[in-house]
């Protein structure tokens, strides 16, 4: 597949690997951000391929996995309810709530539906106008755009049957929350690909300059995530501290003006609580308050306290700061599995627990690797 | 047997009162229902053991063997709940035949006989019935089985996808032949016989919210013929498992627990169209885990592995045939896969339902 098979090329990435080992000289942590990235390296292998000096740990950057338990626990409420139809990506449907998840709703009764666009979501309203359908808007700057769409269309077509339960999170800011953190220990990051290509490098430069951490913006091939990783050591070996794009065949440092327009039209900055870590500032999108007729808890106020209840076993909070990898924790694949996930992190694609258990769980291949790379 | 009726905007003639749809009266047993098998089920399915039209049908055993040579039976029964009931490449009617046929084909059976319960929702549109009623003749032809035995039932609207057809299958192993999923030997080869994914990704196109326009058609096709080629090459097969839900994954990582093996392949050998490829990519799934109706994974000794691929490959449903791994002794029970870029990773069973990713 063209712009696919390339990035997977084994005799490209073992150059760029050898080319890594050259240059480094230290032990460097790096935190990739985004879940998709943390799944490809996974997949491919290329965490038992990297130089052992380099210590990659898992960033937030999973929408389903941050998105907070009382949204779920609302989204349930929602779903249950005979006058609703709830729309969602496919991954929110097991991500465990206090007592149950979306998928136990549907087999209740609920009519909970899976969509790849939010803009369905519109056309099932004008099919459906006794009920009120509502999208669960989740995700990161990469999902703001087409929901923002949808609210736009809502409105502009005169939808009024459809609302929006949203928790939108920015990357940006919880980079500055784990960087203020004492207990996080980054000395670089490699930035989501995706939410660059909307959203641009620029916002990162001040950050790069403030904690003195190279940034560099990286996509989600195997090549593509060991170019981003030889830059970012590059950097540090040589004590910069910069911005750097390792993506430019999708990513400039403007990103995309048009879907950042939208954004900001239909959206606006707020404080936003993140599971496993808590409140962040200014870390997440709301509707602007001409958009609230389209807010679901404005739409349902009877959701908007409820009580929550965790998960005592889960570790996902540490596991999403980078502080713990997802085989350390105790539950991990005894209580806590794809099939029976204590927390978001064993349920999302974009997961890193699921990606731990699903691809490394009981593999010892690291001699065979080695033995490759010398091919 | 289909040349004799044609189904193209059929309705059920009088004295059926020319009903252009199912209604409650076509299963509750009496002169409609007696009716709609008549001109319908029996015309389709046209032989002599449907004819005998009895509480059950009466198999002679002595004239079943000297036809087919004894050997042991193999029996299983499949259910088939598939929405849409029409879709790029086929229908749940065909499904119905193969999808039981091939699992008679895995045991190495040769098979025979089928039963087919239908039950149908009220409203169904009688030309819906009589396409697929139509198209399970066909494959029943194709594949070389007869419908020995059947029910219908018909249940309210609003109670059924428009209809569910359970099919139950009796065939016969002959002499020699030893398959069984808990047959795979460390050192054994592992085939396939062809692109993966091809069914899966075709549902996945028509269903509703993730809708996208696509030529990928359903692979679905009986692989009983297929089968019998192998065995007259060599019966020196240790196993064969159809690749149906969970995919190829899910097959090789039953093997790899029944048979307390390991399994290592290599991602690159595994044939997919390029089309299916796209779509997973988009959709955020892996080929490894998508369905397929005309696919299966065989297991057998090296020595016999190049030949048997040869005449895989001489099949039509085979062209694509390759070797995708081989079973070792290391980690019993599970499934590694030596990546694109030469790295390794485990194969899991997939959790659930395939959800498609985010973003």
């Amino acid at each position: 597949m063209k712009f696919l098979e390339e990035y997977r090329d084994a005799g490209l990435t073992k150059k760029l690997l050898r080319d890594l080992d050259k240059i480094i000289t230290r032990e460097w942590t790096l935190m990739e951000v985004c879940g998709g990235q943390t799944h490809s390296i996974m997949r491919s292998g290329l965490d038992q391929m990297l130089p052992p000096k380099i210590n990659l740990v898992h960033g937030p950057g999973c929408p389903v996995c941050v998105t907070p338990l009382e949204l779920i626990d609302k989204a349930i409420l929602l779903a249950s309810r005979s006058d609703v139809i709830f729309t969602s990506f496919g991954d929110m449907l097991r991500v465990p709530g206090s007592s149950k998840d979306l998928f136990s709703v549907k087999a209740n009764g609920g009519d909970v539906r899976i969509l790849y666009s939010p803009l369905d979501s519109l056309r099932i309203a004008r099919e459906n106008p006794d009920k009120t359908v509502v999208f669960f808007g989740i995700g990161f700057e990469t999902t703001a755009p087409p929901n923002a769409m949808a609210v736009l269309q809502a409105k502009s077509q005169g939808i009024n049957n459809f609302a929006m339960l949203v928790s939108h999170v920015t990357v940006p800011a919880a980079i500055i929350a784990l960087m203020e953190s004492p207990d996080v220990q980054v000395d670089g990051f490699l930035a989501a690909g995706h939410v660059c290509t909307v959203m641009g490098y620029w916002e990162y430069e001040p950050l790069a300059e403030k904690y003195r951490v190279p940034i560099v913006v990286t996509g989600f091939e195997p090549v593509d995530i060991v170019h981003g990783i030889l830059k970012c050591i590059n950097q540090l070996e040589k004590g910069k501290y910069e911005v750097e794009n390792a993506y430019a065949r999708s990513v400039t440092r403007e990103g995309n003006l048009p879907a950042q327009a939208v954004i900001n039209r239909v959206f606006e900055i707020c404080d936003r609580p993140w599971r496993g870590i808590g409140v962040i500032p200014s870390s997440g999108y709301r509707l602007r308050p001409e958009f609230s007729q389209f807010d679901a808890e404005v739409h349902f106020p009877e959701i908007q306290s409820i009580e929550t209840k965790e998960s005592e076993l889960c570790m996902s909070g540490l596991v999403l700061q980078g502080r713990m990898k997802p085989d350390h924790c105790p539950a991990f694949g005894k209580e806590c599995t794809p099939q029976t996930p204590l927390g978001a992190t064993m349920v999302s694609s974009e997961g890193a627990c699921a990606a731990y258990y699903r691809y490394g769980r009981l593999l010892k291949v690291n001699d065979v690797l080695n033995q490759d790379l010398n091919d | 047997m289909t040349d004799k009726v044609n189904f193209n905007g059929w309705t059920c003639p009088r004295p059926l009162q020319n009903y252009p749809t199912i209604v409650l009266g076509h299963g509750s047993g009496g002169k409609m229902m007696a009716d709609l098998i008549q001109h319908l089920f029996s015309k389709a399915f046209d032989n002599d053991l449907l004819n005998q039209m009895a509480d059950s049908t009466i198999l002679d055993l002595s004239r079943v063997f000297s036809a087919n040579g004894s050997g042991r039976f193999a029996f299983t029964t499949d259910s088939f709940v598939v929405s849409p009931l029409f879709f790029p490449g086929g229908n749940i009617g065909e499904l119905s035949i193969y999808g039981t046929v091939n699992d008679l084909a895995m045991s190495g059976a040769k098979p025979l006989f089928l039963s087919a319960g239908f039950i149908l929702e009220e409203g169904l549109p009688m030309a819906t019935l009589g396409e697929v009623v139509s198209s399970m003749a066909k494959a029943c032809t194709l594949s070389g089985v007869e419908i020995a035995t059947g029910d219908t039932k018909v249940v309210n609207r609003g109670h059924g996808d428009g209809m569910y057809i359970n099919t139950t299958g009796l065939g016969i192993i002959p002499q020699g032949v030893n398959i069984s999923p808990k047959n795979a030997r460390p050192g054994d080869f592992i085939l396939v016989n062809g692109n993966i994914g091809d069914h899966g990704m075709a549902i996945m196109s028509l269903r509703s919210g993730l809708e996208f326009e696509t030529t990928i058609k359903s692979d679905t096709a009986p692989l009983n013929k297929l089968v019998e080629s192998i065995i007259s090459e060599t019966t020196e097969i240790h196993c064969l498992r159809d690749a149906t839900r969970g995919g190829l994954a899910a097959v090789l990582n039953e093997l790899a627990m029944s048979s307390k093996i390991g399994i290592e392949f290599d991602e690159r050998s595994i044939p997919v169209q390029p089309e299916v490829n796209a779509s997973c990519e988009m959709l955020g799934l892996d080929p490894l885990y998508i369905a397929n109706e005309g696919k299966f994974v065989a297991v057998l000794p090296e020595a016999q592995a190049e030949k048997v691929l040869q005449v895989m490959r001489a099949d039509p449903l085979g062209i694509n045939a390759v070797i995708i791994g081989k079973v070792v002794d290391n980690h019993p029970g599970v499934v590694t896969a030596r990546t694109s870029i030469g790295g390794m990773r485990v194969v899991d069973l997939p959790a659930g339902e395939l959800l498609p990713r985010i973003c």
